[in-house]
Parts: structure tokens; C-alpha cells; sequence
């Protein structure tokens, strides 16, 4: 789309055309171009289907889409009209699919998804159980439309919110719609969205900022890539009307340098969007002007933390500092800004497209709408998955996830990152929303969800988290920076053998010190991992203090491997071992040298035969 | 680490990068995005260069470069090989990815192998969890990592990663 759309009227005309232009039983082949699937090759993929369609000069779309959230299996393939769905495509595909499934209709048996708990095989997206249990208002978009495509956007209903807003309601009514459907934060805390943006309309400073917070920094969610990747329209739909909101006239998207493509997708849109007059001057022929600008992150996790984002924008180092002031009073250089995660701004063009009393329908009393969570670690189905506020973590990792691989026991979740904790199995049934999930000792924080079996130990994690933290500590206060540095000492004592049970007592005691004295939330939530696995996995930290035992056979100081008698002698890991610590002949048992051994666990990853055990 | 000289830095490099962002402070971390993908890492007349454009002091510009982590300030090698420990990866096992290639490539993850070969750096997630354990070698992703397949990755680059194995 070339053409200026000059006002609401003229977008409603396009929009109509090109829906009619449109067929919808028109036949298309639609193939993920998400990070995962990309990974997967599904460049390739997309280019040997255009190049096949060409050559045999069908009628035949090939369009590359967003993230469908089930990575795990890409590359992703979805045949039109007929919704079928295959995974796990390779190029030497193509010609079948077109010939056989697109052509005639068939399905390729091959390529179908097997349902690893039931051994089941579904031919239609819906029909997968990892979809059909979920709730997919926002990822919905993704597996719809190009990303590259404004036309798209526009045809799947975009911008809609947006021209009737510009018409049709007052800065504060869009206030007021936001804050009655009860939208709150996905960035991590749950502030609600319409308090947050009141605040700053009413703020005196000129001008005034939107922001969108794409820093991403929970190690374990990409949900925000896959918004910014597959629906980068949404976006910039919703700081459209955020902007128009709130009185803004600029807004700046800070992405994270790890993220190319989303950055390399957001650019494009919002270069459409300015094109098509959906940006800068007089957008749809009113009195309100708003441009983006698109700022990259340097690869600091306490980047996201709103304060610590603003001044890496302005140009300096990331690090927060103490407010009140908020942002909303005080924010970009020094004046009134609204700052919203990725998911949040998603969120608004739904609501005010919708309605709000549909919105407001969706989720528990406290927190409405859907939430994204990423589905990771050692469950079945891995990827994004969406559900209404509400769900329970059964419903997520058992109906959703498929249960855990290879049929291992369920030990954990870990939920918000390295703000949050580790929730056992007596929390399964918890039906998680912000509160819910405070309440137990964790948080929601961006949605990451990483699933944990018998074989993940917990005083590991714990250490890991807080390792994590003290790197990713700017170090601007000393309880901060000296105390989780004190923590990790006691944590690594644990692991290593070196510890007696006051070892306990003094992370326990640290912890509230750390947490009150802090500056920012990055401090003030760090010993949440600590001391949510010693309230759930308190024997665990026993087993390594008392016993010199890792249970789950993680903790290297305290493991030895060894080789039982399902070994079938294929000599594999002999020949892998770096520390040449395996030794035995071809076709019998082998043998490992535990002076030798340097517990590395590539042994135990190599053997086909589950004859590496480690204790 | 190494006592590799400094390779000489072609200023030219650095004109097109500059033109491209308004000469303000808060162009700085782009533009030194920019300096690090042309010369793989931060040489220092190419920030005092940027000093001088940006009409920022110099103590400032080297304060951000140490500060965020993505930037170096020492030459990284012609590959790089980033392995992911973000947690998803964690829990699948991504130590064991690390010390392989760390062991292969006799480097400690951060450092560069003396000819300038080879960078091995850790991230935490680059938002492909879903396919954790996650090495990338040179932009490619190897989803569900296993030290073979990071052994195939590194073939022609890491001397021995794929020959010693099919021995
Ligand atoms: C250490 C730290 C890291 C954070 N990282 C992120 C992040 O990556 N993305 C994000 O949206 N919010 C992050 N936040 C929360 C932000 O400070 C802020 O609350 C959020 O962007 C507000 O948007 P929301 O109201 O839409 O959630 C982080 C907070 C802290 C303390
Ligand atoms: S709590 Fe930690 S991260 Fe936050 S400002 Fe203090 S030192 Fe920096
Ligand atoms: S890989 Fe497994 S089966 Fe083969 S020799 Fe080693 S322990 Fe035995
Ligand atoms: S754990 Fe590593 S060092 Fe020990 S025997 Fe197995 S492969 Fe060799
Ligand atoms: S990238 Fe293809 S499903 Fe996520
Ligand atoms: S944790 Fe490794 S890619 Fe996210």
C-alpha cells in the first residue's frame, strides 16, 4: 500500500477492497518466518515454495508469517483453506505438498503432528492439543498475517480501533475505556495501564513521551519477539492511541540487540505506517501528529527496569534511579512519559476495538484479558502459549505442554524470571494470575515459564538466578551488589559441599536486607529464587548440607557417573570423553575412571541405551 | 588474555555510521552498535572519533562502552560462537555446551584464540528458548544443541571439532 490514506472514511473504503479482493478459499501455503523456524530453515523453505509455484505458474500464495508459538517443531506450515497443518518441513517437501495437499487436497501423513502423551496424530492446527487449549486474541495475528504486509494488517481488521478512536472519543474517554477493561501491565508488575497513562495526561511538561519496552531481559520469555516479529502493526497501533491518549506526540521502541529481526520487522512497519499517513502529520487527516523512533538496547538486563531504559535511551548508562518521580510525572528528559511493555501495547487496539465490557470478560477479578507465557525447559510442547488470566498451571504444562519429556516426574515451575520462584507440584492447580502468583512466593513477571524434572536441581537454580544477578547488578547500591555477592557465596558452599545448616540461616537472614534495602526491583525481588526453592525444596538444600548429595545429580562437586550393565558396549562415549576417563572393549561393559572423571555429563548425553547413571 | 597487537583501524569506516544518526547523545549506543558489527569490536580512535562527532567528552563514551555489555573493547576473532545460557538453555544442559567448546578451542568463554579466530561469548536468551540448549555460530542458530552438532557448526573454524570425532 503506496497511497496516503487521508482520513477514517477513506481506511474503512481500502479496507473493504481488500477484503473483497481477497478469497478466502483461495489456496495458500503459509510458512513461519519466526526466529525458531528461521533457525530451523525456513528461509529456505519459503523460498523453494515461491520457487516451485513460479516455475509450475500456480494460483497459489506463499506467505511467510510470525511466530506460531510452537517452535519446537518448525519450520511450520499451514496449507489454506484447508488448515492443514505439518511440521518439521524441509525443502524435499515442497513439490509433494503441492502436487498432493495443495492440488488435491491430500494429507501427508508424515508430516503430521504426533501427539507424544497419546501417540495421536491431528491434521488441523485447532485440532493440536497444544493449540486447542489456548486462548489466542494476540498470537492469534501472528499465524494470520505477514507482518510485512500493512495490507494485511488492514484486512484482518487494523488500524480499525485507531480511525474509530480518532473520531469518535476524547483522549480521556480512551483513558477511561483502558481503565475499565482493567488492563494492566505485562511488563512484569501489573500496574494498571489507565492509572499509568491518567498520571501523565494530567502531569504538567511538554512534550510528552510514549515508550515501549521491548527490552525483554527474562532469560527464558520471548514473547515480546514474537509480538514485535510476527505483528509489529499492533504495535504501533497501540502507541498510536496510547500517544493520542496520553497527548504525546513522539515515541521511542527500545528492543534489545539479540532481536535483529524484530527490529528489523518493526522498522518496515513503521515506515508503512508513516508512508500510508498512519504516522507523523495529521494522521488520518486530524489534529494529532505522533512518529516512532526505534532505539536499540546494548545487552544490560536492568535495561528493562523503566528509569535505568529512559537514560540508556537518552544516551547514558543503564542504570535506575530512585523514584517517585515516576516516568508518568517525569520521564525522557525529565518530561511526562508513559512507559509499556510489548504485550500491553498489543493489548489496546483489541480493547478499543472489542469494546470493553467483551475485554473485561476475559481472565479473573483482578486481572483481565489474556497473558503469554513461554512454555520452556523439559516439557513435551515447548513455545508460547496463551490462555485467559486464570488458568492453572496444570491446564498450561499437562494440557497444554503435553506433560513433561520422556516421562519424567514434575518437579518444578519456575515463573517471572529472576524476580520470581519455583513452584512445586502441590501448586499445579493454582489458578495463576498477579496475585495468585505473588502470593505463592513468585511472580508473574513477563511470563516465563520453565518447566523442571527430578533431574533439575533446585539449590542449582537458585545459585544460577543469583549468579545471574550479580552480573546484571549495575552495582549502584552496596545491598544490592554486596549482598546477593554474599548470597552467591553461600549458595556456591551449598554446591559445593562447603556448607553446614547456619549456611541456611544466613541466606535467610540476608534476605530481607537485600530486599528492603535495595533501590531498584531488580534488587528488591532478587532473593525471591532463594527463598522460594528453601520454603518448597527445603530438603534438597538438607540433602546437599547434611548428606553431600545433589538428589538430582546437577551439582558436580558432589556427583559421581557410572556405567550400568544396560551398557551395550557401542563405545561411543568412550570415544567422546574428553578426559579419556571411559575405557572397555567393543560389545562389553565399559567402565569409568572416577579419578579421571571430570563430571562434564557427556557420557551420559551420547548413550543411547540409558546405561550412564550419575548419583 | 592475549597480547595480540591491535589490528590498524580504517577511519573511513566510521563516516557512513555517523551520517547515519542525528549528531545528539542519544544516537550514542547505536552508533557504537554500529562501530562494533563494521570492526567487530570498539577500537579506541573509533571512539574518540565518535566523541568528536557527537560532541559528547571522551570519558563518557568509554563509561558506556564498558558499561553495556554487548560491546568490546578488545579485537574478537573472525567467528564467533555464542553459546545461550539463559535459563531454558540452562536447564537443558547448556554448561556442558560451553566447557565442549571452551575444551575444543582451548579458550574461556569471553576470551579469543590468539590467531583471532575464534570469540566464544555467553548470552543470556536470545528469544529462541523453545529450541534450548542455543549455540550460534556466525548468526546461525543450532537449535536443540548437542556437542555433535556444535562440533559440525564449528567445522573448518575450530581445528580438530569434527576430525578428532570421527576418528
Ligand atoms: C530489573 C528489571 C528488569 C525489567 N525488565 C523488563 C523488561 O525486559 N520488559 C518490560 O516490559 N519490563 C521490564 N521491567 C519492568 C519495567 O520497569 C516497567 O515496569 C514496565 O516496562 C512497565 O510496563 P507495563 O506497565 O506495561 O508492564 C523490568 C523491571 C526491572 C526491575
Ligand atoms: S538494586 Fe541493584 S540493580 Fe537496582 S539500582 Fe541498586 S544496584 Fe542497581
Ligand atoms: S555409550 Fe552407553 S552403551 Fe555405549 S559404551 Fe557407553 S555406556 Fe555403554
Ligand atoms: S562425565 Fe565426562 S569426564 Fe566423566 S566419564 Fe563422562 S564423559 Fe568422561
Ligand atoms: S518461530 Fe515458527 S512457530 Fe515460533
Ligand atoms: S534461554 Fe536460551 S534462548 Fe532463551
Amino acid at each position: 500500500m503506496t497511497r496516503r490514506i487521508t482520513d477514517a472514511a477513506h481506511l474503512e473504503r481500502l479496507r473493504t477492497e481488500l477484503q473483497a479482493a481477497r478469497d478466502p478459499e483461495r489456496k495458500a501455503v503459509a510458512v513461519c518466518a519466526g526466529t525458531g523456524c528461521v533457525a530451523y530453515g525456513s528461509r529456505k523453505l519459503t523460498a523453494a515454495f515461491r520457487e516451485a509455484v513460479a516455475a509450475r505458474k500456480l494460483d497459489v500464495e506463499v506467505r511467510a508469517t510470525g511466530c506460531h508459538g510452537f517452535c519446537e517443531r518448525g519450520p511450520l506450515v499451514v496449507v489454506f483453506p484447508a488448515h492443514i497443518f505439518y511440521q518439521r518441513v524441509q525443502p524435499k517437501d515442497v513439490d509433494e505438498i503441492l502436487d498432493r495437499t495443495v492440488a488435491k487436497g491430500e494429507v501427508l501423513e508424515r508430516l503430521l503432528y504426533v501427539d507424544p502423551s497419546t501417540g495421536q496424530k491431528h491434521v488441523h492446527e485447532e485440532e493440536v492439543p497444544f493449540y486447542a487449549h489456548q486462548h489466542r486474541l494476540i498470537l492469534g495475528f501472528n499465524g494470520r498475517i505477514d507482518p510485512e504486509s500493512l495490507d494485511d494488517y488492514v484486512a484482518n481488521g487494523g488500524y480499525r480501533a485507531l480511525a474509530r478512536t480518532l473520531t469518535s472519543m476524547l483522549p480521556e474517554q480512551v483513558i477511561e475505556a483502558v481503565t475499565k477493561a482493567g488492563l494492566r501491565g505485562r511488563g512484569g508488575a501489573g500496574f494498571p495501564t489507565g492509572r499509568k497513562w491518567a498520571l501523565c495526561r494530567q502531569a504538567l511538561g511538554n512534550p510528552k513521551y510514549v515508550v515501549c519496552n521491548a527490552d525483554e531481559g527474562d532469560p527464558g520469555a520471548f514473547m515480546d519477539r514474537s509480538v514485535l516479529e510476527g505483528n509489529p502493526h499492533g504495535v504501533v497501533e497501540g502507541m498510536i492511541l496510547g500517544a493520542y491518549a496520553v497527548g504525546a506526540r513522539e515515541g521511542y521502541v527500545y528492543v534489545r540487540n539479540e532481536y535483529p529481526l524484530a527490529v528489523e520487522r518493526l522498522s518496515l512497519a513503521v515506515t508503512a505506517a508513516r508512508d500510508a499517513g498512519l504516522l507523523g502529520s495529521n494522521i488520518l487527516g486530524r489534529d494529532f501528529s505522533f512518529d516512532i523512533h526505534i532505539t536499540r538496547g546494548a545487552g544490560a538486563f536492568v535495561c528493562g527496569e523503566e528509569t535505568a531504559l529512559l537514560a540508556s535511551i537518552e544516551g547514558n548508562p543503564g542504570q535506575p534511579r530512585f523514584r517517585p518521580p515516576y516516568p508518568a510525572q517525569s520521564g525522557l528528559w525529565g518530561k511526562p512519559t508513559v512507559i509499556n511493555n510489548v504485550e500491553t501495547w498489543v493489548n489496546v487496539p483489541l480493547i478499543l476495538d472489542r469494546g470493553v465490557d467483551w475485554y473485561a470478560g476475559i481472565g479473573t477479578a483482578g486481572s483481565k484479558g489474556t497473558k503469554i507465557f513461554s512454555l520452556v525447559g523439559k516439557v513435551n510442547n515447548t513455545g508460547l502459549v496463551e490462555v485467559p488470566m486464570g488458568a492453572t498451571l496444570r491446564h498450561i504444562v499437562y494440557g497444554i505442554g503435553g506433560g513433561i519429556q520422556g516421562g519424567r516426574a514434575f518437579k518444578a515451575v519456575q515463573t517471572g524470571g529472576p524476580s520470581g520462584g519455583c513452584l512445586p507440584a502441590e501448586q499445579l492447580d493454582l489458578q495463576i494470575d498477579f496475585e495468585s502468583l505473588t502470593a505463592a512466593g513468585s511472580m508473574m513477571g513477563s511470563g516465563g515459564m520453565i518447566v523442571m524434572d527430578d533431574r533439575t536441581c533446585m539449590v542449582d537454580v537458585a545459585r544460577y538466578f543469583i549468579d545471574f544477578l550479580i552480573e546484571e547488578s549495575c552495582g549502584k547500591c552496596v545491598p544490592c551488589r554486596e549482598g546477593l555477592t554474599q548470597m552467591g557465596h553461600l549458595l556456591h558452599a551449598i554446591t559445593e559441599g562447603r556448607a553446614t545448616d547456619d549456611t541456611l540461616a544466613e541466606l535467610e537472614a540476608l534476605a530481607p536486607v537485600v530486599q528492603d534495602a535495595s533501590l531498584c526491583a531488580l534488587g528488591q525481588t532478587a532473593p525471591n529464587p532463594v527463598l522460594s526453592t528453601i520454603k518448597y525444596f527445603r530438603d534438597e538444600y538438607l540433602a546437599h548440607i547434611r548428606d553431600h548429595r545433589c538428589p538430582a545429580g546437577v551439582c558436580k562437586a558432589l556427583i559421581t557417573y557410572s556405567i550400568n550393565d544396560k551398557c551395550t558396549g557401542c563405545m561411543v562415549c568412550a570415544r567422546q570423553c574428553p578426559e579419556h576417563a571411559i575405557t572397555g572393549e567393543r560389545k562389553k561393559l565399559h567402565v569409568i575412571d572416577t579419578a579421571k572423571c571430570t563430571r562434564c555429563g557427556i557420557c551420559q548425553s551420547v548413550c543411547k541405551f540409558d546405561a550412564v547413571d550419575v548419583r | 588474555m592475549n597480547a595480540t597487537a591491535e589490528p590498524t583501524c580504517d577511519l573511513t569506516r566510521m563516516d557512513p555510521i555517523l551520517a547515519r544518526y542525528p549528531a545528539e547523545r542519544r544516537s550514542l549506543v547505536m552508533v557504537l552498535q554500529d562501530v562494533q558489527k563494521t570492526y567487530q569490536y570498539l577500537p579506541r580512535p573509533a571512539l574518540e572519533r565518535v566523541a568528536e562527532a557527537l560532541g559528547v567528552p571522551r570519558s563518557h563514551v568509554f563509561h558506556l562502552a564498558t558499561f553495556y555489555k554487548a560491546f568490546s573493547l578488545k579485537p574478537r576473532g573472525r567467528h564467533i560462537c555464542t553459546v545461550c545460557m539463559g535459563t531454558a538453555c540452562h536447564v537443558r544442559g547448556a554448561l556442558r555446551l560451553v566447557e565442549h567448546v571452551e575444551r575444543r578451542a582451548g579458550l574461556k568463554a569471553g576470551e579469543t584464540t590468539p590467531d583471532l579466530e575464534l570469540t566464544l561469548e555467553t548470552v543470556n536468551c536470545v528469544g529462541a528458548c523453545a529450541l534450548g540448549p542455543v549455540v550460534i555460530v556466525d548468526g546461525e542458530y543450532v537449535g536443540s544443541a548437542t556437542t555433535t552438532k556444535v562440533d559440525k557448526a564449528l567445522k573448518g573454524i575450530v581445528k580438530g571439532a569434527v576430525e578428532e570425532q570421527e576418528a
